[in-house]
């Protein structure tokens, strides 16, 4: 059963106009900014440290480490990654929307205990409310004095500018946002250098932090990294948001505690999914985002820790959206529908996943449209392999890949997963023309 | 690129050991190793991108082997790389794949097919068939992204080669990528052609048939081309090029990688200058002129006709009485033979290669020299030269990265901003005529406090600190920057540099093709082959040629005054055509008129070659063998690929036969006794013997004089220096100087040269080993006899041009006119060739927003220009580039030319403006 904790990162989403600085301050808003800036630097990298918080964007890497990997150099940027543009993930949209003023203050705190001088938040560009709400805290935030030259006489100076996305999913990708932010085409960076901190925004030393992520750094400050870790397991520490989405009587975004919690409680609890829609059954779920691999119902009481995810069901919680599938569900237009995502946001830098995208799409609409050949099963793998060399289901992990982003290896999964799980429902597209489910 | 000479890195191949650089990819270090890894994005000229995926290869790591792009991994001590393993075959099939799901495949139709890198690729490393049963993607085909160059976007495979060619070669980022995904496009920009000098390149570089030049779109195919090496000889860069033919017809010019010089790169205009040498108008018999018209003759009449002419003139008025000008679109051999007909025959030494728009060919050739690279290299670079955009595209591209990519810093000394002003540290945009006190000014002790000719004290004390911060000699390139004034102040400012520049160093920047060559070989007054004086070179020259003429003669200027005056009565035009080129064109005009007697030796007819008495056709670019000598002093060979028109004779072989006629012999039966001669007594040239010519030492060419490295080289495994006849062993003689050098081609660096298969990339290249020592002849001192006993002469060096004369005052209403060339003009080589002739711009007037507002006028207004020759309404435009005082229009474009406007008998031209 669900555990109870009290929520950290969505626990003022309810109130009365969550997003103005009034209503933050009332709540005890940059208090935690306040508290930082009297701790020397290291000792909020330390917390954040012991807090062991994991990278909410989907790659799951310590906050932590990732700061203390930064190249020694000046300046050094902080950049601040709400460009959420998946299907069905939609946690990041509930925090900028109605949070804005947590998402700054755990910026700034990030900025101070980096060195940063300036940072950067990267809102989505079709997040019009989000982002007008975004714009007008960073502004109040300057005009209460919590942003900019000396704040609270600290002597830390930042400054905080919002960065609206042109409606690419790839920019989402830390490389490719870095080349948007830098008024380039959102095409990601090569590797090497492999990480932002050593070269990123504008050759300088970067961090680039999730917005969930940064969330969460002001109640780490307030009540110290071991609180933090305390929450979930010893791999999977705190709480974390999920979207569930799909044949759920209540889609939404919540709040659980890692580790501790499943999928089936995520699916199933009255006050999360509340189970599958119509009394349905599950059929299967994507676990972490469109490029995660799917689950079948065996793997609803797996629990919330990425490396249980990763290491025994060889997928990933990724960017923390979960799909049901139930019964009425066609797999095949499922996965068609993910392909198909993909096929439209591919930059179209790496050949593999430029030409794959479209053909894997091409021979899905054909086989739900009733036009499959035999043959086609085994050309979808081959293809998938063509981007994912080696892919199978479940993967291995990390994935193999011919493309120089993981955008390549995200097409895989969904069609991977579905001819794995339900290859009899491809043969019956093929077979009968046309798709079962009508 | 790392720096290559320091230390090395051991890597594994395939198994076999592999000595690499630091800082190399390991796509170039298997290349060397003789393992090619197949690509389509990576060009060794280029940043690479990794976007392809072809050059996939298994590299160890501490996860064992993966799949790495060749083309992005630098190497490492020890690393492990296989390009022949289970997942690297299935990657290169997969994505040879891929890359043809979209790509129509239209290889019947398509210019590329045949010298597809696509197409070779898919043959060796890729599937038999595909599996895509699917529609392709459509797209418009082609569509036009300039007059030159076209875009099939269906055949595109989003390499990036095109776009970053333009944004980092050539800084035109006119092209980009547009959409995403399998929608991916190369477009430009609403409104923006993609109007690059530089455009073909994209052609070139481009792996599919997605970019092709109107030039050659559908001309012809790949399998039915010959080709030769040579060297471009549209300017004096000399960029190494390809040039193709089918049934004697030119059909196409490719840039071949010349490391010291090109690069690969070539600029449209010589690009597609060709297409002038397969013009049908081109002169292909003899004409004299009888009745005042002139009419096709036989060569024995016209022959006849023309020494008559000169013997006449010469038994009148003596050798004084004839004067020889052009001669730089000569080949070497070609320069040699007419200044020999010239100087020892004829007897004058009133020749000369520039048409008053050059430099006197004493600071031409009596400076100390520098390379292009040595000036890419340098610790600062001081422009005082034409637009090196405009009149010399390459060396602005070489000089460009050497800005960008390697910071090095730039100083302009030109009257008015140009192509690289935008890379330059520091610009100083002086007064006409006044080169020479901002030069002072540059050397001299102590910070300027005021402004001098018109250049401000902050902007020259900015110039001085760059000299001075320079980490490394400064080369300064050294050209003329403009033909509105006479150009003796820049003679002085070199002066000035060469004595106030510690170990200044200088790289000639004069514009046309072999003009370099033919002041080498005495084209010009005052000057013996060799890079010799009249005086000093006598003694020696006489040796070879019997007859030098004793007193110094006349340049351009002065045979043109001479001839109007009445005192010059026979004139040889060598290619020229001073009524366009010399930069004043009245003056042009009465010296064609009043020299009685006119001898044109051109492959067209144009307005001054119209008015002479006997009309000589002459061979062409490619139609001829020879060599030719860029801007550097390198010596090169030009292949013969075609056959010139109707009975056109190379120019060295009508010297020789109008010298029987004139009374002398110059004792050649071919261009190879020509180069031997030239060998032997020029001293500039000693030790570059056609043997050295033609060995792989030579593959870009020889710059004399022999550097002591050439000279020295020793042969590997021979322990003989390479510089001589040593060399026999190595090149077997080919008995002339037609036979290209086989040269290891990149056909993915170069496609369309040659075929992926056939590659056959040399892993046992010849790397000359240097040693240490200096040549016997090199050594100081130690002069080498002369054939007959006479000292060899010493090199010219210039001591600086005498007193420039002073310059008129500037009335307060008055504006100093500035002039260069742009790259499309009025000249043959554009007008001749149809694809270029509509490319030369609407010729403009600039000048400083300061002037022009002074008289109430705007960009777009029409302003009549008038000098003491002529006036003409033309449109202005304001440019702060242009400093105030001066105004900048272009030479030679149609309609309003500035030589209409030049006086080349005052030391600056001054204009009025005058509204309409």
């Amino acid at each position: 059963m669900t555990t109870e904790v009290a929520p950290i990162v969505t626990r003022r989403l309810a109130a009365q106009e969550p997003w103005t600085l009034q209503s933050y301050l009332s709540d005890g808003g940059y208090g935690a900014l306040r508290k930082a800036l009297t701790m020397p630097r290291q000792e909020v990298m330390a917390e954040v440290d012991r807090a062991n918080l994991l990278g909410r964007g989907g790659a799951g890497f310590p906050a932590g480490r990732k700061w203390s990997m930064l190249r020694k150099a000046e300046p050094v940027y902080l950049v601040v990654n709400g460009d959420e543009s998946e299907p069905a993930t939609f946690k990041d949209h509930l925090l900028i929307e109605r949070d804005p003023h947590q998402i700054v203050e755990g910026t700034l705190i990030t900025a101070y205990a980096i060195g940063a001088a300036q940072a950067f938040i990267y809102v989505r560009g079709e997040f019009a409310l989000g982002l007008e709400r975004m714009i007008q805290a960073v502004e109040d935030a300057y005009g209460h004095g919590v942003i900019g030259a000396n704040i609270f006489g600290s002597g830390f100076s930042v400054d905080l500018v919002v960065h609206p996305g042109a409606g690419a999913y790839i920019c989402g990708d830390e490389t490719a946002l870095l080349e948007s932010l830098e008024g380039k085409r959102g095409f990601p960076r090569i590797k090497p250098p492999y990480y932002p901190a050593a070269i990123g925004l504008y050759g300088a030393p970067t961090v680039v932090n999730n917005v969930e992520t940064m969330s969460n750094i002001p109640w780490i400050v307030l009540n110290g990294g071991d609180a933090f870790a305390a929450l979930g397991t010893e791999t999977a520490t705190g709480t974390r948001m999920f979207a569930v989405a799909g044949r759920v009587n209540r889609p939404g975004a919540y709040e659980v505690e890692l580790g501790k919690n499943t999928f089936r409680d995520l699916v199933y609890d009255p006050k999360l999914g509340g189970g599958v829609r119509d009394g349905r059954e599950l059929k299967a779920f994507v676990p972490g985002g469109a490029s995660s691999f799917w689950f079948g119902p065996e793997r609803l009481d797996f629990s919330l820790d990425e490396s249980k995810v990763k290491g025994e069901g060889g997928s990933m919680m990724g960017s923390g959206s979960v799909i049901v599938l139930d019964d009425t569900t066609c797999a095949v237009r499922a996965a068609w529908r993910l392909v198909r995502f993909f096929h439209k946001e591919s930059c179209g830098q790496c050949t593999p996943c430029r030409e794959g995208s479209g053909w894997l799409e091409k021979i899905m609409r054909r086989i739900e449209s009733g036009h499959g050949r035999p043959q086609d099963l085994e050309l979808l793998m081959d293809v998938c392999d063509n981007i994912s060399p080696g892919v199978s289901w479940p993967s291995r992990w990390p994935p193999n890949m011919t493309t120089i982003c993981p955008l390549g290896p995200s097409i895989p999964p969904p069609v991977v997963s579905s001819l794995g799980m339900f290859r009899d429902e491809y043969l019956v597209h093929v077979k009968e023309g046309g798709c079962p489910f009508g | 690129m790392a720096d290559l000479a320091t230390s090395t890195v051991a890597i594994t191949v395939d198994g076999k050991q592999v000595v690499a650089y630091p800082g190399e990819m390991v796509i170039a270090a298997a290349e060397r190793a003789g393992v090619y890894i197949p690509r389509f994005c990576y060009h060794p000229r280029m940043r690479p991108v990794g976007m392809c995926r072809m050059c996939l290869v298994d590299i160890k790591g501490p996860r064992g082997f993966s799949l790495q792009p060749a083309c992005f991994i630098p190497v490492a001590e020890g690393q492990e790389v296989c390009t022949t393993s289970a997942a690297v075959r299935k990657a290169q099939d997969g994505v040879l794949e891929l890359l043809l799901v979209n790509h129509p495949l239209d290889c019947p139709v398509c210019d590329k097919g045949g010298e597809c890198p696509l197409q070779d690729q898919t043959l060796t490393y890729g599937p038999g068939e595909s599996r895509f049963v699917e529609e392709k993607r459509h797209w418009e085909k082609p569509i036009a992204l300039s007059s030159l160059v076209y875009l099939d976007r269906e055949r595109c495979i989003q390499c990036d080669r095109c776009t970053r060619f333009a944004d980092e070669v050539a800084g035109d980022p006119l092209i980009d990528f547009v959409g995403r995904g399998d929608h991916i496009e190369v477009n430009t920009f609403p409104d923006l052609p993609f109007s690059s000098y530089f455009s073909g390149n994209t052609v070139q570089i481009c792996p599919v048939g997605a970019l092709t030049a109107t030039p050659y779109r559908f001309r012809a195919r790949p399998w039915d081309l010959e080709q030769v090496e040579s060297t471009c000889t549209t300017c004096a860069v000399g960029c190494r090029m390809a040039v193709q033919s089918s049934t004697n017809q030119l059909t196409r010019y490719l840039g071949i990688d010349s490391d010291p010089v090109n690069h690969g790169w070539l600029c449209d205009k010589g690009r597609f200058a060709f297409e002038a040498v397969n013009g049908v108008e081109r002169l292909s018999r003899p004409l004299v002129r009888r009745d005042g018209e002139l009419v096709p003759a036989s060569w024995g009449q016209a022959l006849d006709a023309a020494a008559k002419g000169l013997r006449d003139v010469r038994a009148l008025h003596g050798p004084d009485g004839i004067a020889v000008l052009g001669g730089a679109r000569l080949a070497n051999e070609d320069a040699y033979a007419w200044a020999k007909l010239a100087k020892s025959v004829l007897g004058t030494d009133s020749v000369d290669a520039q048409l008053g728009d050059g430099l006197p060919a004493e600071a031409v050739l009596g400076l100390p020299r520098a390379t292009i690279d040595q000036a890419c290299s340098a610790g600062a670079v001081l422009l005082m030269g034409p637009d090196l955009k405009e009149e010399l595209p390459v060396l602005y591209l070489r000089l460009r990265a050497a800005v960008v990519d390697s910071g090095i810093p730039l100083v302009e000394l030109v009257p008015a901003s140009g192509g690289l002003s935008g890379y330059a540290a520091a610009s100083l945009n002086y007064r006409p005529g006044e080169a020479a006190a901002v030069a002072r000014a540059l050397v001299g002790a102590g910070d300027p406090a005021d402004e001098v000719a018109g250049v401000g004290a902050q902007a020259l004390r900015q110039a001085r600190r760059v000299l001075a911060d320079a980490a490394g000699d400064v080369v300064v390139i050294l050209g003329r920057p403009s033909v509105a004034d006479s150009g003796e102040s820049v003679a002085e400012a070199a002066a000035v540099l060469a004595e106030g520049v510690p170990g200044v160093r200088f790289l000639a920047a004069l514009r046309r093709g072999n003009v370099h060559g033919a002041l080498d070989m005495g084209l010009a007054p005052g000057v013996l082959p060799g890079r010799v004086g009249l005086d000093e070179g006598r003694e020696w020259w006489s040796q070879a040629w019997g007859v030098i003429p004793e007193e110094r003669g006349l340049d351009a200027a002065g045979v043109l005054t001479a001839a109007a005056e009445g005192r010059l009565h026979a004139l040889v035009l060598l290619g020229a055509d001073p009524a366009s080129d010399f930069p004043d064109a009245e003056l042009a005009r009465h010296g064609l008129a009043g020299a009685g007697f006119v001898v044109a030796v051109d492959t067209y007819l144009n307005e001054s070659s119209r008015q002479a008495d006997v009309v000589l056709p002459a061979a062409g670019y490619a139609e001829r063998p020879g060599t030719t000598t860029n801007l550097e002093g390198r010596v090169t060979r030009m292949g013969q690929k075609v056959v010139p028109p109707g009975v056109a004779w190379p120019d060295w072989m009508i010297a020789s036969e109008l010298a029987l006629r004139v009374g002398g012999d110059l004792g050649f039966e071919g261009i190879e006794a020509i180069w031997d001669e030239i060998e032997r007594y020029a001293p500039s040239h000693a030790g570059i013997t056609r043997r050295l010519l033609t060995s792989p030492l030579a593959r870009d060419g020889v710059v004399a004089p022999l550097s002591e490295e050439t000279a020295t080289h020793t042969v590997p495994g021979t322990g003989r220096p390479g510089g001589g006849p040593e060399l026999l062993e190595l090149a077997p003689d080919t008995g002339g100087a037609t036979q290209p050098v086989p040269a290891p081609i990149d056909p993915m660096s170069d496609p369309g040269i040659d075929a992926a298969e056939s590659q056959g990339i040399s892993a046992t290249e010849v790397v000359p080993e240097v040693t240490s020592g200096v040549a016997p002849e090199q050594e100081e001192g130690e002069q080498e006899p002369g054939p007959s006993g006479a000292e060899r002469p010493p090199p010219l060096r210039f001591q600086g041009a005498g007193s420039p004369r002073g310059l008129p005052k500037l009335d307060g209403y008055a504006l100093r006119l500035v002039s260069g060339h742009t790259l499309y003009d009025q000249g043959v080589g554009v007008q001749r060739s149809p694809s270029l002739a509509g490319l030369p711009p609407a010729p403009r007037l600039r000048a400083n927003p300061y002037d022009l507002d002074r008289l109430g006028l705007t960009t777009g207004d029409s302003v009549r220009v008038r000098s003491g020759h002529a006036s003409f309404v033309i449109e202005v435009v304001a440019h702060s580039g242009v400093p105030r005082g001066s105004a900048a229009l272009p030479f030679n474009l149609e309609g309003q030319s500035a030589g209409e406007l030049i006086d080349a008998s005052g030391p600056v031209t001054d204009v009025r403006l005058e509204t309409v």
